[in-house]
């Protein structure tokens, strides 16, 4: 009898607890979000705000040592020419390499939504993930390997008679060089292989999203497929493509290590916070380089929501 | 059907087969121009095939469909006189209102003065002036159903093919609709293709109705030849309440084993011992239920160990008394009532 007694009132107990809690959903609420947010508050905002702070400290120029005073000296010192030629350079390879990203992506995933057979959807999604599951580092020196003056590209460029067409792509100023690892194309090429999952993964879920009655009913209004690609299926599709450009272009801005492998060795944004924590103990300055990624990402999602690209969803 | 009226669209024996199932099986029907006809059928009946089969999504395996007499055969929507209100409504949710009653003239490159116009008409049509600029999201149900409409009535089809279009709405909605739409119709004067798995939508609306089953079309006629005299056990079970009688009580009511129907409506009740009227058959039963409908009673009468519906309007104020359960009575109706099946 007692041990019944007993298991009836630590019953009683959870039961108690499960009631209020179902009284209560915002005390239920409170208890689920807010271990996660406590960690994004004090981990993430604060870090973030840390950043800031740090930024408006500077260095000095004698010593070496950091004054922690209000200054804008480091933002001064932010806006010089090679600073702002590191900060345009990451950004236009960012934008380089979403763009193209965008390319190889969208037919991807329109044909992995609209034509493959689940089967083969299943095979193409296991494609775009695999790679995903080596390291990354391991990935961008195998790269560098087959970008390599004596490596697999040069080779096929050889047995092809191609070496000409290679030669003449080394040529462009700015982004040529003496071979493919050692320029910009080499890193926008090993940039856009690493990312590009990034982007069909979006561009899939948001093309899964538009129902096939749309395109019928385009059909129907005297839309030929091109035209309700254009009308349809394009806009209805961009939400997709702004996710993965989030990624793409805010990967890219802040990336230190592809460039750091494959290219010409003149920095990016992600390269140049590296030097200037590590090695040259200007913290104020790496803080100031990092606020680029932030202000230009916050842009532009203001763009993108501006232009409507969120209505969709 | 007079002779004289022209063929809006013609099936001759079409067939479309989906693996093991005949979507549509060997049909040859017609319908006539300004027509509201009505494909009305159970989920899985062929119906909705057959509206596909005429918007172009779908090509028949066998047959031919003619579309004011011009074979269709391999023509793709876009290229089809005829449009379709989906059942989903289908509207594009990155336009406004008039963005989407718009694009069929955008399509056909209509000059945007005269696309305003149209469309500012259409949706005034389906009464929803001044909502143009709206997003669909912002629209009620009714409101979207509305919309599909005027998108595909702007483009003046030959041939307006609707898809189950009321079904999404609420009962009340629903009525208010389908008296609207009869008269959109009168009034525009489109042959209407209207989809529906719902008798008393197909029996307000419809000039002809074709029931379907199994993909095949089990009779085609007017509301009144439909419920009045429904040619199979099926229609007569699928469009309204039916009583169908076969097998030996057929064969003692009527001396032949076909079986027949008759409607719950049809048949009087009367205290056991009155006399028969001549053009009536009766037989004796007993009252097992007596539900109050409002307007009618419904009573379940055993007869000979079946069970009879009868439908008996509430004509006095004075409700059914509970007593009269188990009562044996005289179940009985006109001859002429009576529906035999094929």
């Amino acid at each position: 009898m007692q041990t019944a007694a007993i298991t009836r009132e630590s019953h009683g107990v959870a039961h108690a607890i499960a009631n209020a809690l179902y009284r209560n959903p915002r005390l239920l609420l409170a208890l689920l979000l807010g271990p996660p947010l406590i960690w994004l508050g004090i981990v993430y905002l604060g870090s973030l705000f840390a950043l800031l702070a740090q930024s408006f400290f500077h260095l000095d120029d004698f010593s070496g040592v950091v004054i922690h005073e209000f200054s804008l000296k480091t933002y001064a010192h932010l806006f010089t020419g090679a600073n702002m030629a590191i900060v345009l350079r990451t950004v236009a390879m960012a934008a380089a390499v979403t763009f193209a990203c965008i390319a190889i992506a969208y037919p991807i995933a329109y044909y992995m939504v609209r034509h493959a057979s689940s089967k083969m959807k299943a095979l193409l999604f296991l494609g775009v993930m695999l790679p995903l599951w080596s390291s990354y580092l391991v990935r961008v020196y195998a790269w560098k390997l087959i970008l390599a003056k004596e490596g697999v590209i040069t080779w096929f460029a050889e047995r092809l008679h191609l070496t000409w067409l290679l030669d003449g792509l080394l040529a462009i100023p700015t982004i040529g060089g003496p071979s493919l690892s050692t320029s910009y194309i080499g890193t926008f090429i090993v940039f856009v292989y690493i990312w590009v999952p990034y982007m069909i993964l979006p561009i899939v879920a948001a093309l899964e999203r538009v129902p096939k009655s749309l395109i019928e009913a385009s059909a129907d209004l005297g839309s030929r497929p091109r035209d309700t690609f254009r009308n349809v299926i394009l806009p209805l599709s961009v939400p997709g493509m702004v996710a993965g450009s989030i990624f793409t272009f805010s990967l890219t801005l802040g990336d230190y290590i592809i460039p750091n492998i494959v290219g010409n060795s003149r920095p990016f944004i992600g390269m140049a916070v590296l030097a200037q924590q590590g090695t040259a103990g200007n913290i104020p300055l790496a803080a100031a380089f990092t606020m680029w990624p932030i202000v230009i990402m916050g842009v532009y999602l203001i763009v993108a929501k501006r232009k409507g690209a969120f209505e969709a969803l | 059907m007079s002779e004289t009226r022209s063929i809006a669209v013609k099936f001759e024996n079409v067939s479309r087969v989906f693996g093991a199932t005949r979507a549509a099986d060997n049909l040859a029907f017609e319908v006539y121009d300004g027509e509201f006809f009505s494909m009305l059928g159970p989920s899985g009946s062929g119906k909705t095939t057959c509206l596909r089969l005429i918007a172009g999504f779908e090509q028949p395996d066998i047959g031919h469909i003619l579309v004011h007499g011009k074979n269709v055969e391999g023509v793709p929507p876009y290229e089809r006189d005829v449009n379709t209100v989906f059942q989903d409504y289908a509207l594009f949710p990155h336009m406004t209102v008039a963005g989407n009653v718009e694009y069929g003239l955008m399509i056909r490159k209509v000059p945007q003065q005269e696309r305003r116009r149209r469309a500012g008409e259409a949706l005034e049509m389906v009464k929803l002036s001044g909502m143009g600029e709206r997003k669909p999201s912002q629209l009620s149900g009714g409101q979207r159903q509305r919309v599909a409409l005027a998108r595909a009535l702007v483009n003046r089809p030959a041939v307006l093919l609707l898809d189950e279009p009321l079904g999404a709405l609420d009962l009340k909605l629903r009525e208010a609709m389908q008296v609207e739409l009869k008269s959109l119709q009168r009034q525009v004067g489109i042959t209407f293709i209207y989809v529906t798995h719902d008798q008393t939508e197909a029996l307000s609306m419809s000039d002809r109705i074709a029931v379907f089953n199994h993909g095949r079309i089990e009779q085609i006629g007017t509301p009144a030849e439909i419920y009045e005299h429904p040619a199979t056990a099926f229609v007569a079970g699928f469009v309204g309440v039916s009583n169908v009688v076969s097998g030996a009580l057929a064969q003692r009511l009527t001396s032949s084993s076909q079986a027949f129907s008759i409607r719950p409506e049809k048949i009087s009740l009367f205290d056991l011992g009155t006399p028969v009227p001549a053009d009536m058959l009766g037989i004796e039963g007993q009252i097992e239920s007596a539900t109050y409908l409002g307007a009618n009673t419904r009573f379940v009468v055993t007869v000979e160990g079946k069970q009879i519906a009868v439908i008996k309007q509430n004509a006095s104020n004075v409700g059914t008394p509970d007593t009269i359960l188990g009562k044996s009575v005289l179940v009985a109706w006109n001859l002429t009532s009576m529906q035999k099946l094929s």
